[in-house]
């Protein structure tokens, strides 16, 4: 998306990512032509809502889209180095050392037979085989510090953390081996709303701290506009709208983001109506000919019904899905 | 060691019907175990030797509790010693069973596609068979013995292990601890061994001490048509094969005793294994 000179100074670099399901019905795009670029220390907000394939655009980047999914199309660069291309030990090395990823579900994401501790010993020996127990411990108890519990807590078994305290455990693992990008896919859907402040401010103290790059998957806008540098928003399986997130807050272009600003509310304002978007997300083995929004579009147009509008570019650094903007080259 | 299990009988009792057969079940088997193991020095006449004054065919009576065989032997001697070879056969076919239905279970269908498809068929068609025929078939081949018996009975059994297994770790690998782990790149081993066994435990147990009882009545039924042990050795088995022949001149103890016995231990450890599947099966708790 950005200049093709600067891609190999990028941490992350997707282009072009198509990933689909081979259901027995057909087959479904989840994910279609999805390209951008992250730079270290930046956070991406990747908002929308379910079926949208904001998951398997996360799980697709550590190479894990679940069966019978398959990336078909597209390139993956970390570091200038082409993820997809790499083998079965190297993806696996992958994971955990260079990226790591944070489940929606902090109370099933612990194994409940196991003491919190040798998660992180077996994540640390299965990366450094010649860091002993101990060691392994004593850095375990040090990212218990860096995530706010109590490191005594280490001994416990996972049914004994609250889920806030347990998707503290999941960042803490995920942080464990200093990886260049955590990517959190819904990481506070399961929590209340005062704890989900809490990880999220959580998640962008360590962000700074440790250096990475992070990609906060949600359904929420709301949580993302403040906390990511960068938002794309996704509607069924196509990018439909990608800038900065102050951008995309003063100015939202497409239909789809500006009605999810408007279903946010605003406790500035006085008076403010919030305002559904009306009907649901298209099946998504028969998706809608032309724009895939337009059935829930307050201005569709008989081209939008025609023609599958294309990402085009409308300012710096923003871009859009939409006929209204000009259907690209 | 007894002060160590009586509070946790007491914790079991708490938990209500379930754990009141575990406990009826513990008690029936360790019974009959202790007993077994105590019979050579608690039996009042040699339950292998023909006396040479013998009282052929006596009822009940003070002299010999549950009367005598048509050899004069005491039945009452031949039922406190007579557990030993099904207790053996049921342990051995149990461990023989979760050697080969373990594994078998936990890489088919972690492995998942046609590795699972072509085990899964194996099992299927082995399932198939009446149990106490394919057993009776296998038997005849291998021949007498303890630990063919115990072969023969393994081989009815691993495919119930093995549906059992396979059912839980195609529901546990879906879990979001596992897909946890491979996200922070744990190996396929580690997963197995640390993610998925411990977590099928719980079921293994079940279906092992419910093979037990079913391991038992294959056992005595095999030993019923005459493929078991040799005949010099007390079993409650034999016994009953002998005894079936005299029931028509009126002997009713010589087969009454060693198939209450039989019955007990099967009873035993069905009950431990009813209650355990009730206690350790979240979905039925209330």
């Amino acid at each position: 998306m950005s200049g093709e000179n600067k891609e190999n100074s990028h941490l992350l670099t997707v282009n072009n990512l198509t990933v689909e399901y081979w259901a027995r019905r057909g087959r479904i795009r989840a994910v279609e032509d999805v390209s951008f670029s992250l730079d270290k220390g930046e956070t991406l907000g990747i908002v929308g809502e379910s079926g949208s394939g904001k998951s398997t655009l996360g799980l697709s980047l550590i190479h894990l889209v679940p069966y019978p999914g398959r990336i078909v199309r597209g390139t993956i660069l970390l570091e200038g180095q082409d993820v997809l291309k790499f083998g079965r030990e190297k993806t696996r090395d992958l994971r955990g050392r260079r990226l790591s990823y944070v489940f929606q579900d902090p109370m099933m994401s612990l194994n409940p037979v196991e003491r919190i501790g040798s998660h992180f010993v077996e994540l640390i020996q299965t990366h450094e085989p010649k860091v002993t127990k101990a060691e392994a411990m004593i850095r375990a108890k040090k990212l218990f510090k860096d995530v706010g519990i109590q490191p005594e807590r280490i001994d416990d078994y996972p049914h004994q953390l609250s889920g806030g305290m347990r998707q503290r455990v999941m960042i803490a693992l995920a942080i464990a081996l200093n990886p260049s990008l955590v990517i959190a896919d819904e990481p506070t859907t399961a929590l209340d709303v005062i704890v989900q402040a809490k990880i999220l401010d959580l998640l962008n103290a360590l962000r700074d701290a440790y250096g990475m790059a992070l990609i906060l998957i949600t359904h929420d806008l709301s949580i993302v506009l403040e906390r990511s540098d960068r938002i794309m928003v996704m509607y069924a399986g196509h990018v439909v709208e990608y800038a900065q997130s102050a951008d995309v807050y003063r100015n939202p272009q497409h239909p789809y983001t500006q009605g999810l600003l408007k279903s946010i509310p605003n406790v500035e304002l006085d008076e403010q109506t919030l305002e559904a978007i009306a009907g649901s997300p298209p099946d998504m083995l028969n998706p809608p000919k032309g724009c895939r929004f337009w059935p829930r579009c307050y201005c569709p147009s008989e081209r939008c019904k025609k023609d599958e509008p294309r990402l085009v570019s409308t300012e710096q650094d923003h871009y859009v899905r939409c006929s209204k903007y000009g259907r690209g080259e | 060691m007894l002060s160590s299990i009586l509070p946790g009988l007491s914790t079991l009792v708490k938990r209500g019907l379930a754990g009141w057969l575990i406990v009826i079940g513990a008690i029936l088997v360790v019974a009959i175990v202790v007993m077994t193991a105590i019979s050579p020095w608690i039996v009042p006449y040699d339950p292998t030797e023909i006396p040479s004054s013998p009282s052929i065919l006596a009822s009940p009576s003070t002299q010999h509790f549950f009367g005598t065989n048509d050899l004069g032997q005491d039945i009452f001697s031949r039922v406190l010693s007579g557990g030993g070879i099904m207790l053996q056969i049921s342990i051995l076919s149990v461990i023989v069973c979760l050697a080969i239905g373990l594994p078998l279970g936990l890489f088919a269908s972690y492995a998942g596609g046609a590795v699972d498809r072509v085990v899964g068929l194996v099992m299927d068609s082995m399932y198939a068979f009446p149990g106490l025929v394919l057993a009776i078939a296998i038997a005849a081949m291998l021949g007498r013995g303890v630990v063919n018996m115990a072969l023969s009975i393994a081989v009815v059994y691993i495919p119930s292990y093995f549906r059992v297994i396979r059912s839980q770790v195609l529901s546990i690998k879906e879990v979001t601890y596992i897909e946890a782990a491979k996200a922070v790149g744990a190996k396929n081993h580690t997963i197995l061994t640390r993610y998925i066994l411990p977590n099928i435990v719980p079921s293994t147990v079940v279906v092992a001490t419910v093979n037990f009882a079913d391991a038992i009545l294959t056992a005595a039924g095999l030993t019923f048509i005459g493929l078991g042990v040799p005949v010099t050795i007390p079993d409650w088995g034999q016994d009953l094969t002998m005894g079936q022949r005299l029931l028509t001149s009126g002997a009713w103890w010589t087969i009454t005793f060693p198939g209450i016995m039989i019955i007990l231990l099967a009873l035993g450890f069905t009950l431990m294994g009813e209650g355990l599947s009730e206690l350790l099966n979240p979905r039925l708790e209330q």
